[in-house]
């Protein structure tokens, strides 16, 4: 890692001759909300005075420019005597991704221990990831986001350049030969111990800033103990099953696999299609048997796939704190509310009649 | 010929209309990027969009519209005694679709308004499961073309065609739009079967439901979600009312 410093007016000129020269995306204002809030979302970008540098959140992840919500993995041909053959394809344009939060990149490192470190490795995940450069940007968190929580609030790896916000001036980490070329034409200093002490003291503002905090330590055991706790039914009698949880969420990657004939009959393709474990027929099998039928169980096995069993087999909660899904969730479901239900439905055995054993 | 493993000779396919704008159908017909391949796919001996030869040999009877005059009912007896399988596709058929507000008013009074008291016939309007056995239906108004290819290509080669179970939020989130509910709408998207790419909340108009509801749908937490957003019940009564899709739904509701 590289650090420098760039002012803000050379960093407006960089950003803006580097989204010029290419396929470039960047938060930008597309709606406001019924009560005037502003709306914004990863959209293409031509310009830097397309791109709102002060955005707070984007309604979606950046999840789609690595797995795309619908792709096609593979198109069969078939000739007269039956014979057939597979074509394949793995093709990304270079892509360039601006304004990512520390959760936002995260989230990507996540996919990439999922999509690229499992037995299978993705080629088509992986030619998106090499052909993807990052610029992640701090922000201060809304009174809603919980990363902090998660540990997701910094992110110190999964980047080409992070940029933070040190008041006239952004402290630049460069992590790449690629963005330290690019950098190379504009105009930057190495960090005085002042510009040393602003990037600790904005570290330290964000990390005070945080209002929502969830307590997911333990978590993974609490979950097992609550399997059949009634909560779930609670929260699942909101759920209607419609998957926004899963859509926004930056590290939801469950897929259902499609195959389709073409209409000549000369060739079928297969595509697959990010899924979502709160759709009705999510763990439906063949002969109709649904393994998940009500909603309560569905909503059950998100979290448990979020908060428990990745961190059972890799050491992480794949959840990184955004609280994308509670904003999206037009029932009123998020996480902070259904894990503190959760701990707050294990508190009552403090008062019951089993106590712990007395020290000796 | 056997072609894939399974005989390849065309499938006989008639298109029928009842009452409706043969909407439907003209999606099929004007579909000009595939309507080769689908013309080569398949043998048509019914079909007035597209032929004007009239033939009652048909294996697949794509039936649009919903019935609301006795003759109709007759008519589509004798198709489904034809038929090997019965497609009902559109919304009319399917639910009664848009014809169905009619039956909200007292019949000689829809009459005296559009007909200026001629004498018609006309019962209220019914989807054509309540008269015959559907065997597949194909929602949408007008139906997407794409989805009733796929089902007749499923037809032909007899594999099991299938809708998507859930409601159009998951497309309408695919194609990140903006949730019409944070700009203050009422939407049916939460609880309507999704499979048409969310085309209406895609151009910033709410879901009017017109392919019924999906599996499973949550129609109280539906109910609750309008009005704790402080939107109008009268607009989500409306919106349901549409296509009579939910007649199930309100009529549980109402009831």
């Amino acid at each position: 890692m590289i650090y420098k410093v760039i002012s803000k007016s050379e960093f407006t000129a960089f950003i803006d001759a580097i989204v010029k020269a290419n396929n470039a995306y960047g938060p930008r204002r597309v709606d406001s909300d019924r009560n005037g809030e502003p709306i914004y979302k990863f959209m293409p970008v031509a310009s830097a005075d397309e791109i709102a540098f002060d955005y707070t959140a984007t309604h979606f992840s950046a999840k789609q420019f690595f797995l795309p919500f619908r792709e096609e993995l593979s198109h069969f041909s078939f000739d007269e005597q039956d014979n057939w053959e597979q074509h394949i394809r793995y093709e990304a344009p270079p892509t360039l991704l601006f304004g990512l939060r520390p959760c936002d990149i995260s989230a990507v490192n996540i996919l990439d221990d999922v999509m690229l470190r499992g037995p299978y490795p993705s080629p088509y995940y992986l030619a998106r990831r090499r052909n993807t450069f990052i610029i992640g940007m701090d922000h201060l968190p809304l009174p809603d986001c919980f990363c902090k929580s998660m540990n997701r609030h910094t992110v110190s790896h999964g980047f080409n350049l992070f940029c933070s916000d040190i008041g006239d001036s952004y402290y630049l980490s460069i992590n790449s030969s690629k963005a330290f070329t690019f950098l190379k034409e504009f105009e930057l200093r190495n960090p005085t111990p002042e510009d040393d002490c602003l990037l600790i003291e904005r570290r330290k503002l964000i990390k005070q800033s945080f209002l929502t905090n969830i307590e997911v330590t333990g978590l993974p055991l609490f979950l097992d103990i609550e399997f059949d706790s009634p909560i779930w039914e609670k929260w699942g009698d909101k759920c209607l099953n419609c998957g926004t949880c899963a859509m926004v969420c930056p590290t939801c990657y469950c897929y259902s696999v499609e195959e389709n004939f073409d209409i000549d009959l000369k060739g079928s393709s297969r595509h697959n299609r990010l899924y979502s474990c709160n759709l009705v027929d999510f763990a439906e099998v063949a002969g109709g048997h649904n393994f998940r039928p009500r909603n309560g169980d569905r909503l059950k096995y998100r979290y448990y796939h979020h908060y428990r069993g990745f961190s059972a087999n890799d050491n992480q909660q794949i959840c990184v704190g955004c609280n994308r899904c509670g904003r999206a969730c037009l029932a009123g479901i998020n996480p902070k509310d259904v894990i503190n239900d959760l701990r707050l439905e294990r508190e009552t055995c403090k008062t019951g009649d089993s106590p712990s054993p007395n020290r000796t | 010929m056997k072609h894939l493993g399974f005989e390849r000779s065309k499938v006989r396919v008639g298109s029928f209309d009842f009452t409706c704008c043969e909407g439907c159908q003209l999606q099929l017909a004007n579909k000009e990027s595939t309507l080769p391949e689908f013309l080569a796919l398949v043998d048509i001996r019914n079909f007035r969009e597209i032929s004007s030869e009239r033939h009652d040999d048909y294996d697949i009877a794509l039936v649009e519209g919903s019935i609301t005059r006795s003759d109709e009912v007759e008519r589509l007896r004798k198709i489904r005694a034809t038929a090997k399988v019965l497609v009902a596709y559109g919304t009319c058929a399917c639910f009664g679709g848009v014809n169905s507000l009619k039956n909200r008013l007292p019949q000689e009074e829809v009459v005296r308004e559009v007909y200026d008291g001629k004498k018609v016939e006309t019962m209220p309007s019914t989807r054509i499961a309540d008269i015959v056995k559907v065997d597949f239906s194909i929602p949408g108004c007008p139906v997407s073309k794409e989805e009733v290819e796929r089902v007749v290509v499923s037809l032909v080669n007899r594999s099991l065609p299938t809708l998507p179970r859930y409601p159009v939020c998951v497309e309408c989130k695919q194609r990140l739009n903006t949730c019409l509910f944070d700009l203050g709408e009422v939407c049916l998207g939460p609880i309507t079967r999704a499979g048409c790419d969310a085309v209406c909340p895609s151009g910033k108009s709410a879901c009017l439901g017109c392919r019924g509801p999906a599996d499973d749908l949550n129609f109280r937490s539906f109910t609750d979600l309008v009005r704790d957003n402080g939107l109008s019940t009268e607009e989500m009564l409306e919106k349901l009312r549409f296509y009579n899709g939910f007649a199930d739904q309100l009529g549980h509701e109402e009831s």
